[in-house]
Formats: C-alpha cells, sequence, structure tokens
C-alpha cells in the first residue's frame, strides 16, 4: 500500500514545519528523508504517520484518504531517535507486544519474535529488562517491534543518531538488509548524506520545510538540483568558487583560470558559481588536465582514515578530503588539484547548469 | 577526625527530633499517678492499662477505625480523579491550561477554616453531616490539587514517544493507561497516596466539624481526656503513639521516593 501527500502544511502557532509538501510513496521501495536538523524531517514523519494531523493538505493510504485518522487504526511501524521501549515490560514482551493486542496465537507471537530479534542478533536478552541493556541493544528492541508485525509503512525517525560510530556502522549494513526483505514502504531520516548513499534507493532532500528535490539517492547525489541541495547532500561541505567566464577561462579574480569544458563552453559570459566536492580535489595532479590551486592551510582535523584540510585562497575557503592522516602546518601553502570537469555549475539564482560526467 | 564530628552533631539532632516522641512512648507505659508523681527517664512499673482502655472501649477505638476510612476513602477519590487530569495537563495544550493547573494549587493556599461554613450548610442540607464520605469529600479540597501537582510532574518524566509507540501497536486508551502507563508511574502512585494519607490523618478542624458521633476521627475522640478533673496525660500519650503508627508503617513503604514527592515529581 503506497501513501500519498497532497499539498500538506503544518503550522505549529504561526511557525511553519512544513509548507506545500507533495509527496507519492510507493509500496516496496525505500525512501531517505534527508536534511539538516528543523528541516522538518520529524514533522514530515509524524504526519505520515498520523500522529499528527497536517493543518493542510490530505494524506491517502492505498486510495484511502487517511487525513486525521489515528495512529491505531494505520498499520505502521516507528523506531524514534531516542530508544523507546516499554521500561517494564521485558525485551520479549516489548516485542511481542503489538502482536498481543492483534491477538495473534501465542505459539506464532513466540516464532517471529524470535525470528525478529534474531535478525537483529538479540535472542540471547530476551528475558531481560530495557534499562538493563546498552544504548545499542535498547534501539534494536526498538527496530525488532517496529519489524515483529506486517506493517504497510516502517518509519525511522535518525534512529542511528544516539549510537556510537562503530555501532551504527553495523546496524545501517544490517538495516539496509532487513529492509531489503520487506514489501512495506520504508521511510528513513538522516542528517547524514554518507548514510542516505549507504542505504541507496530515494532520497527526499528537506530544507527548512520544503522539499528541495527527490529522485534515487545516486541521480540525486550526482545532479544536485541547487546549490542548496549541493550543500545538504555532502559532507564535508562542498566547496563553492565564485567565478566569472569569460571567452576563454572560468575566472576568479587573477589568481585562478579554470580551463572550460565542452559543456560550460556553451554556457553564455558571466557571474557563476562553481561547486566541487571535497573528495574531488587532490594533492597531487591526477591528470594533465588538472588546475592548480594554490593557498594557505588554516586547519587540517583528522577523521578516521581521512583528513580534512581546511585551506584558504584569497577570501574564499575550501576543504579537501584527502585519504589518509596527514599532518598539515598552520599557514604553510599548498597546491590543490582539481580536474576542470569535475565542477558542477550553478547560476547566480543557485540553479544547476552543469554537472561533472560521471563516465569520466 | 571531621566524620567523627559530624556523627556527634548527627547523633544530637536525633536526639532532640526524638526526644517528644519518647518521651510520649515513656507516658504512655505509666500510669496517671506516676507521672504526676515523680520525673522518670523510663517507666519504672510499666503498664498497657492505657492501651487496654483504647482497644478494649468502643468510643476509643472506632475513632480509629473512622480516620481510617475516611482516610482511604479519600485517597481513593484523590487518585481516582487526579490521574486523569494529571495525564491531560501533562500531555494535552489546551487554552488556560497553565492558569488552570495554578489555580489548582492556590485551593492550598486557602486555610480550610475559610470553608468551614459553606461545607457545614452544604453538607447539612444534603443530609451529609457526620458521613465518613463527607470528610473525605471535604478533604479532596487540599488532596486533589497536591495529588495532579506530585503526578503531573511524575508523568511529565514519561516521554511522550512511550505514548505514541503504544497507540501505534495497536493499544487502546484505557488499555495503555493501565498496561503500561500506571506501572511506569507507581512510586509516584506510592507518593501521592502517601501525601494524601498524611494530610487527611492529620486534618482537625474539617473532620471534627463535619462529624458528631457516627464518623468522628480519632483526634476528636482524643479532646475527650480533658475533662473536670483534669487531663488524662497517660490515656492522650497512648492515643498519640497510636496515631503515629500507621504514618510511620507508610512513610517505611515511600521512603526512597518521599524526596521526589516534597519536589512535586520534578526532579
Amino acid at each position: 500500500m503506497g501513501l500519498q501527500l497532497e499539498n500538506v502544511s503544518k503550522f505549529v502557532g504561526s511557525e511553519m514545519h512544513l509548507a506545500d509538501i507533495s509527496l507519492q510513496l510507493k509500496p516496496g521501495s525505500r525512501y531517505v528523508v534527508l536534511g539538516r536538523t528543523l528541516a522538518g524531517k520529524t514533522s514530515l514523519l509524524r504526519i505520515m504517520a498520523g500522529l499528527d494531523r497536517p493543518t493542510k493538505g490530505t494524506v491517502r493510504a492505498g486510495g484511502v484518504d487517511v487525513t486525521g485518522v489515528s495512529v491505531r487504526k494505520r498499520n505502521i511501524g516507528m523506531v524514534y531517535q531516542q530508544f523507546i521501549n516499554y521500561p517494564s515490560l521485558s525485551i520479549y514482551d516489548n516485542i511481542a507486544s503489538p502482536l498481543k493486542i492483534q491477538g495473534v496465537p501465542s505459539s506464532e507471537i513466540d516464532a517471529r519474535v524470535r525470528e525478529a530479534a534474531g535478525m537483529l542478533h538479540i535472542e540471547h536478552l530476551l528475558d531481560r529488562l530495557p534499562s538493563e541493556l546498552s544504548g545499542g541493544q535498547q534501539q534494536r528492541t526498538a527496530i525488532a517491534r517496529a519489524l515483529v508485525k506486517d506493517v504497510d509503512m516502517l518509519l525511522l525517525d535518525e534512529p542511528l543518531v544516539n549510537l556510537d560510530y562503530k555501532l551504527r556502522e553495523e546496524l545501517r549494513e544490517e538495516l539496509q538488509r532487513i529492509f531489503g526483505q520487506r514489501e512495506s514502504v520504508v521511510v528513513y531520516t538522516t542528517t547524514e548524506p554518507t548514510e542516505a548513499l549507504m542505504l541507496g534507493g530515494n532520497v527526499i532532500v528537506m530544507h527548512e520545510g520544503r522539499i528541495l528535490q527527490e529522485g534515487p539517492t545516486t541521480e540525486v547525489y550526482q545532479n544536485p538540483a541547487s546549490m542548496q541541495v549541493a550543500e545538504v547532500f555532502s559532507d564535508p561541505p562542498i566547496n563553492f568558487i565564485p567565478v566569472h567566464i569569460d571567452g576563454e577561462c572560468a575566472r576568479l579574480g587573477n589568481e585562478l583560470c579554470l580551463p572550460l569544458t565542452e559543456q560550460t563552453a556553451a554556457l553564455p559570459q558571466g557571474e557563476y558559481t562553481y561547486g566541487i566536492r571535497s573528495n574531488r580535489f587532490s594533492l597531487s595532479p591526477r591528470s594533465g588536465e588538472d588546475v592548480a590551486i594554490r593557498g594557505e592551510v588554516g586547519l587540517a582535523e583528522i577523521n578516521g582514515s581521512e583528513t580534512f584540510i581546511h585551506f584558504r585562497q584569497g577570501k574564499e575557503s575550501y576543504v579537501v578530503q584527502e585519504e589518509g592522516v596527514h599532518s598539515y602546518k598552520v599557514g604553510n601553502t599548498i597546491s590543490v588539484y582539481a580536474h576542470p570537469g569535475d565542477f558542477y555549475v550553478f547560476n547566480k539564482a543557485g540553479k544547476l547548469l552543469v554537472a561533472p560526467k560521471h563516465d569520466r | 577526625m571531621k566524620i567523627r564530628k559530624r556523627y556527634i552533631l548527627l547523633a544530637f539532632y536525633l536526639m532532640v527530633l526524638f526526644l517528644p516522641i519518647y518521651w510520649m512512648l515513656n507516658m504512655s507505659l505509666r500510669t496517671n499517678a506516676d507521672i504526676l508523681g515523680s520525673l522518670a527517664m523510663y517507666p519504672e512499673h510499666p503498664t498497657f492499662e492505657n492501651y487496654m482502655k483504647i482497644f478494649g472501649d468502643p468510643s476509643w477505638y472506632s475513632g480509629y477505625i473512622n480516620s481510617i476510612i475516611y482516610v482511604t476513602m479519600n485517597m481513593v477519590i484523590s487518585l481516582l480523579t487526579a490521574l486523569p487530569a494529571a495525564y491531560a495537563f501533562s500531555r494535552y495544550r489546551f487554552i488556560g491550561d497553565k492558569h488552570v493547573f495554578f489555580w489548582l494549587l492556590t485551593n492550598r493556599m486557602a486555610p480550610p477554616a475559610v470553608f468551614l461554613l459553606p461545607f457545614f450548610q452544604l453538607y447539612s442540607t444534603f443530609n451529609l453531616i457526620d458521613t465518613h464520605i463527607a470528610v473525605a469529600l471535604a478533604h479532596c479540597l487540599f488532596n486533589v490539587p497536591l495529588a495532579v501537582w506530585i503526578l503531573e510532574g511524575f508523568m511529565s518524566g514519561v516521554p511522550r514517544e512511550i505514548d505514541e509507540t503504544a497507540f501505534i501497536d495497536g493499544y487502546s486508551f484505557p488499555r495503555f493507561f493501565v498496561r503500561v502507563f500506571i506501572p511506569l508511574i507507581r512510586a509516584g502512585i506510592g507518593v501521592t497516596a502517601f501525601f494524601c494519607f498524611m494530610f487527611s490523618w492529620v486534618e482537625l478542624l474539617l473532620a471534627r466539624t463535619l462529624t458528631t458521633t457516627a464518623a468522628k476521627p480519632i483526634a476528636a475522640t482524643m479532646t475527650r481526656t480533658v475533662s473536670a478533673t483534669g487531663l488524662d496525660w497517660g490515656l492522650l500519650a497512648a492515643a498519640g503513639i497510636l496515631t503515629i503508627v500507621p504514618g510511620a508503617l507508610v512513610i517505611w513503604f515511600v521512603r526512597n521516593h518521599l524526596a521526589k514527592g516534597f519536589a512535586l515529581g520534578r526532579v
């Protein structure tokens, strides 16, 4: 059963939380709602679930209007950012609770609870209480409870955000596998672009209560419709370079001349913004066509097996993502290389004009 | 050295606290002649005569029974009305919610004597004078607001998402409330019951005015020990000791949660 949102808006007092959202969620597919905090991801999820009523607009499930229908009558599963379980019930009873309410025979409950617990590797914890478990195990319990009944729609609101790095990676992989076996609509919200890319499916990019872009995840990643989408969908942040395109070059002041490619040569002369993801920069030339940008190192952060180097050139500052652990002295001058074909080109209004070719 | 000083101070404090209670116990085990005759730190010829009189005389022990009946009724009524009210205050926003919530507490600020006359008039009209329910209802005046405040604090400590999860799982509201929610605020209910018990148990003015014989509370009965021949010290002390016992028992059960109750559940 699919879900349809038609012109849904949500106001709390005079504060706008969602503005005119229209969406079509197809059964059996996976949707990742990507956006920063306060983008309206949770508000959207709550309206999809039926926990909140939209101020305007309608919600249809399988063609039937379910706006304002109590969540009790909707067949959904939900996992919150906080670890929400019934503290007074054992893990077994926690997972079994939706089935017990439905009046499923106890032998079947037992089989299904054990199956769900097995999927999430918590079968050895079934007779403990939630407070006796670690955060990761508590969240697994919550996910198992959402999975145990055959729901039409499974909603996960940043389920991994309160977990530590290692657990997050592990659960993310497992979730991907579990979602693959489901026929329900899965909606998953996150602030992290990498998480969205890992989960695949479709992505809905949100910003300040509006949908900026939706579509298959990799497609959106490769062709962000606007600078805002590119910003939300890049971590570390995407680098923007204000340039002036004349007959031969995309220039930034006098220092930089990025040769025009086949695509950019077709653009009329004028002001544009070039965008490049930090992982497309490199510290050594990768091909003869690469252009060097010289700048001063501001800060080098080491993030796991990668190093983010912040550097400044004139007034602009950029981030380079480099494999391996490196250390750089603040204030040193370095050269960073980029291929002219790796740049996105946005017009002055921030709309995408040219995306890099990906078969290169 | 520092630790020892602290213990000395605490021991002294404890002694000061317990002295009147000990003295009452001491007196309750002596005869009137003995009490008035000499000063004794402990009863030399302990006697249970005073206690026997209380347990043997219906006009005495019925005072305890009456008190326990109306205190229990009041506890039940207060909890049954405060639970839904506190849930509404903790979970829903409605017009004037904060004002109503504060207004509830102001009921505790007024001295009960203010309500004495209207209550007497009202209960006379409805023929409720000298019944247990009359006292139980009158005590709701200050116990229900208190119960709402304490329970609201405990309920707000339970994440709203638990309610939502239960509804997503398909629980109906009453089933959720009884099966999931009440167990989560057990401690709060215990503490609330204790506070209702305490305030209802020690209240004298309303309880005495609204009763004559059939529902007369123990506190009113105790005033009978004053007569033309003077005070019946031993009997009064024994009745006092017996009045402390139920309170001490209840405190024992909620001892771990009392501090949170005094902070109206907001710790």
